[in-house]
């Protein structure tokens, strides 16, 4: 047997052109970031506060990064199927089927995998922890190892560009295609070590936030007086924890029948394929509730600041949250209706997915009785909420019609269904993340975005989303099914034409915020946020300065209500006191950073490449290597580093200050209104 | 009332888990009750690996699914019937279950901060561990032997996954608890160690939990059915 397995030069796709340009751009942005962190110097400061960092808002930060690096990547693909289909009437197009079918897999495995979910726990780790009043997650070296694995995941797939191919049986490799038999190349194998090494990150990360939000919350924090992104971090943690063993177990046996023989789902020896259609959409269906309940806590988070209210309704909504994270369990086989499930099952899980309806309902009409009355300020965090509101009712409306049974034997696979979850994932998801994006960057940061090129790429996005998508809907109704590398029916040309151009604009929407960070960044002098509370917030991230201290709270905060830090500001502008007693500083205790996590990485990533090559040698050398990491991390004795009282105090005095001034801004505004 | 002392005065059960109402309005800090603050590392530890052996367990649900679906797939190939030795999975069961009453040894060794009798126990454990994956692994090469390996079957592919699946945590478990009494024996009974520890006896039990599943769904229910 070879040395290196599988892998030969023939894996480089030297005779593809447009596959080579994709290796080659990899190549060049891999090497060239490389060359240029070395050559600057910035490694010891990189290695020091970021890779090796364990503080929940660093790896926070670095979650978003890598959802955005991926979203342009998914992005071009995204362009590539759409300039394909616009060319593609009655010709070949530029790109030849096995090509195409790697590009919509890819597509829709990053968008889900390394933007979506990376961009939601990226907020979840940014936010949660500052808005329960802590000073870090449960486990912070495991939460190192979890971002460090799902970056492995990314890196994975893109090395499918330029060693071997990606899979080409989409987003979710429904066997009996992606059994050896169908597929013998690496692209599913690809596809499975990329989903399982990250998805191990992604359950670690999901055990670690429940521990998190049930054990870790400040003094007087009740859980009904959690803010409400907490809530729906919580029901996406709970809903990682039951699904993502579910997704490792059902992949798992995809490869023992690829590597080693195995009959699961086979159609020789007694597989059964439709079992894999039940355990990935048991995991499935649980995945795009984990996607976008933080989404809604986002909004719930945004809404209320910007309309300057409380939210409207809480407890309903904590009750909403908590029944779609019941109900989510209750309707997977809403996605193969038409596999011959028979007309009562279907009908039982149709029924089901029309009831998720109602609670999500109650959250529309929470978020609509919040600005009701409301000094509402149209930022561009409170555009991208206002701008889901909208299109997500729309989703949420085309999502029922699918809950039909009867409904969905015409529409099932059709661009109808792409373009209900385009609109669910990208208005109700995508919007959402932005939306937080836009709303806590001055907390990661210290400086406001631009917000006139704020609302420039927030309208660009919405306008190019309903070009885009909106004749995805007539063309599903014309019958075009999903999926389609070339067309010969003539009435779908101009929707195709028209969708392309939609997605143009979402390009200039992209554009747009690439220069509003470009244009932040150079006029960051003039947009610093010195108090730590910009938008006039709520909850207790706004508490602390921005950027936070790495320890976030010098003392814990006392918590009495559901709106602790406008309780706060409202009790010092009511009293006129606006300096609170000094409170006696104490040492504080952070964990030390740690390699584990990025060490960790490496070896996952050596020990994927290897088994996707079939390198067994290399296999074994990186499995060796993660346990060894494990015990060397097990085995070091000072675990924590103390930052002295008077640090603290330093730190903290240099914030009061600052909010007291602002505060008794505050108040005389507050005067002035009531005279 | 207000003092955090006096979370620990009833003496039996100091964090109070599960008891919130008295606390609301009282608010003593880092007690780990509701509303008190952060709990402590033991508590946050504790549960946290309790959440993952659940996200453990829905995986074994779901091989077990699997092996209730497929079982019955055998592709003209033997059954349960035919392939399983009770006598011998009862020997396999016998040495999980005595290595984990090892295992509850070994807790209260190191509850009295006894390096002797805790390194003695959890090498009990770990010798009683390795009898039942020697026993499997006997199982295993035998099937195979007489051609009934995992690829002859949809069946037997379940099969071999599941039991394989808990064959895997053992061995996990065993370079764990080696792991783990070379740590006792160097760092001695540390705080974070005996957290860890506390883990490790959570991971040995729960995979008894689970070998009672396998037991009585795949090898009783097998031979007993048709
Ligand atoms: C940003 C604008 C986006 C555009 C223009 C776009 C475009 C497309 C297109 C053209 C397809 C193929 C449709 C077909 O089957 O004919 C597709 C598929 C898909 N997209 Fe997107 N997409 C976008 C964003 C997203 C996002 C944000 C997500 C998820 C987070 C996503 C997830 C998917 C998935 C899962 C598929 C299905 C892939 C498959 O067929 O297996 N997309 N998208
Ligand atoms: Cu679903």
């Amino acid at each position: 047997m070879h040395i290196l397995g599988k892998l030969t030069w023939d894996a480089v796709p030297f005779d593809q052109p447009v596959a080579m340009v994709g290796a080659a751009v990899v190549i060049i942005v891999v090497v060239g970031v490389a060359a240029l962190v070395l050559a600057k110097g910035y490694l010891p400061y990189l290695w020091r506060e970021w890779i090796t960092s364990v503080d929940h808002k660093r790896i926070g930060i670095m979650y978003c990064i890598l959802a955005l690096l991926m979203l342009a990547r998914a992005f071009i693909d995204a362009l590539m199927m759409r300039a394909q289909q616009a060319v593609a009437f009655h010709a070949p197009g530029y790109l030849p089927p096995e090509h195409f079918d790697q590009i919509f897999s890819a597509h829709g495995t990053l968008m889900i995998f390394f933007v979506a979910m990376p961009f939601v726990i990226g907020l979840m780790n940014f936010a949660v922890p500052l808005q329960l009043g802590v000073r870090d997650v449960a486990f912070p070296t495991l939460n190192s190892v979890s971002f460090w694995l799902t970056a492995t995941g990314a890196l994975l797939v893109n090395l499918s560009l330029v060693a071997g191919e990606f899979s080409r049986t989409g987003w979710l490799p429904y066997p009996p295609l992606s059994e050896l038999a169908y597929s013998p190349d690496v692209g599913v194998d690809y596809y499975c070590w990329a989903i399982e090494i990250s998805g191990i990150g992604t359950l670690i990360t999901g055990i670690n936030f429940v521990t998190t939000i049930l054990k870790t919350r400040a003094p007087g924090m009740h859980y009904t007086r959690m803010p409400m992104f907490c809530w729906t971090s919580l029901a996406s943690c709970l809903l990682i924890v039951a699904a993502f063993p579910i997704l490792t177990a059902t992949l798992a046996m995809l490869l023992l029948d690829r590597y080693a023989g195995f009959h699961f789902f086979t159609d020789t020896a007694g597989g059964n394929s439709m079992l894999f259609m039940n355990l990935i959409w048991a995991w499935g269906h649980l995945e795009v509730y984990i996607l976008i309940l933080p989404a809604f806590g986002v909004y719930s988070e945004v809404v209320s600041t910007f309309a300057a209210k409380p939210l409207f309704g809480y407890r309903s909504m904590v009750i909403a949250t908590m029944a779609i994270c019941l109900i989510s369990f209750m309707v997977w086989l809403h996605h193969f209706f038409t596999m011959g499930a028979g007309g009562d099952v279907n009908a039982a899980f149709g029924i089901a997915s029309m009831i998720i309806a109602i609670p999500t309902g109650v959250k529309i009409f929470n978020w609509m009785f919040t600005m009701y009355g409301g000094r509402v300020r149209f930022t561009s965090a409170m555009l991208w909420a206002i701008g889901f509101m909208v299109s997500f009712v729309i989703g949420g409306l085309t999502g029922v019609m699918l809950a039909m049974p009867t409904a969905d034997f015409e529409l099932h696979n059709s661009l109808f269904l792409v373009a209900h979850f385009h609109n669910v994932i990208i208005t109700g998801v995508i919007f959402g993340v932005f939306a937080g994006y836009s709303y806590w960057f001055p907390k990661a940061f210290g400086f406001v975005l631009d917000e006139t090129l704020g609302k420039w790429a927030f309208w660009l996005w919405f306008i190019g989303f309903w070009v885009a998508w909106g004749p995805g809907y007539a063309l599903g109704l014309e019958g075009m099914t999903r999926r389609l590398q070339r067309y010969d029916v003539a009435e779908w040309r101009p929707l195709l034409l028209l969708a392309a151009v939609g997605v143009l604009i979402m390009l200039a929407g992209i554009l747009v915020q690439l220069l509003q960070l470009a244009v932040s960044i150079r006029t960051r002098a003039q947009r610093r946020d010195l108090t730590g509370d910009p938008w006039n917030g709520r909850n207790l991230e706004w508490a602390v300065a921005s950027p936070p201290p790495h320890f976030n709270f010098a003392v814990l905060p006392q918590v009495n209500n559901q709106e602790p830090y406008w309780d706060m500001k409202q009790r010092a502008i009511d009293s006129g006191h606006l300096q609170t007693p000094e409170p006696h500083y104490e040492p504080i205790v952070m964990p030390r950073n740690s390699a584990t996590g990025f060490v960790c990485a490496v070896f996952a990533t050596v020990t994927g490449f290897a088994l996707i090559w079939h390198i067994w040698w290399l296999v074994l050398l990186g499995l060796a290597g993660a346990y060894a990491t494990f015990v060397v991390f097990a085995w070091r004795d000072v675990q924590e580093h103390i930052i002295p009282a008077d640090e603290v105090a330093r730190l903290d005095r240099a914030n009061r200050a600052a909010r007291s001034q602002a505060l008794s801004r505050m108040r005389a505004d507050e005067l002035v209104v009531h005279e | 009332m207000s003092s955090p002392s006096s979370a620990l005065r009833a003496g039996s059960d100091p964090y109070h888990l599960g008891h919130h109402n008295e606390w609301i309005g009282t608010e003593p800090e880092y007690t780990g009750a509701r509303s008190g603050g952060p709990a402590p590392k033991r508590i946050v530890v504790g549960y946290g690996f309790w959440i993952f052996i659940l996200s453990d367990v829905i995986m074994f649900s779901v091989l077990f699914a699997s092996y209730a679906v497929l079982a019955g797939n055998r592709a003209g190939g033997l059954g349960p019937r035919d392939l399983f030795d009770l006598r011998d999975t009862a020997a396999e069961t016998a040495l999980l279950l005595l290595s984990s009453f090892m295992c509850g040894m070994a807790s209260l060794a190191v509850a009295w901060r006894n390096q002797l009798w805790t390194q003695i126990t959890l090498f009990i454990t770990g010798l009683l561990g390795a009898g039942f994956l020697a026993l499997e692994a006997r199982e295993f090469t035998h099937l195979v032997s007489i051609g009934a390996g995992p690829t002859r079957s949809a069946f037997l592919s379940a099969f071999f996954t599941l039991v394989g699946c808990h064959g895997i945590h053992v061995t996990v478990g065993l370079l764990w608890l080696g792991t783990m009494m070379a740590q006792l024996l160097t760092k001695g009974f540390r705080e974070n160690i005996r957290h860890r520890f506390l883990c490790f006896t959570l991971f040995w039990h729960a995979l008894d939990i689970i070998w009672v599943g396998i037991f009585s769904l795949v090898y009783l229910i097998g031979t007993i059915l048709p």
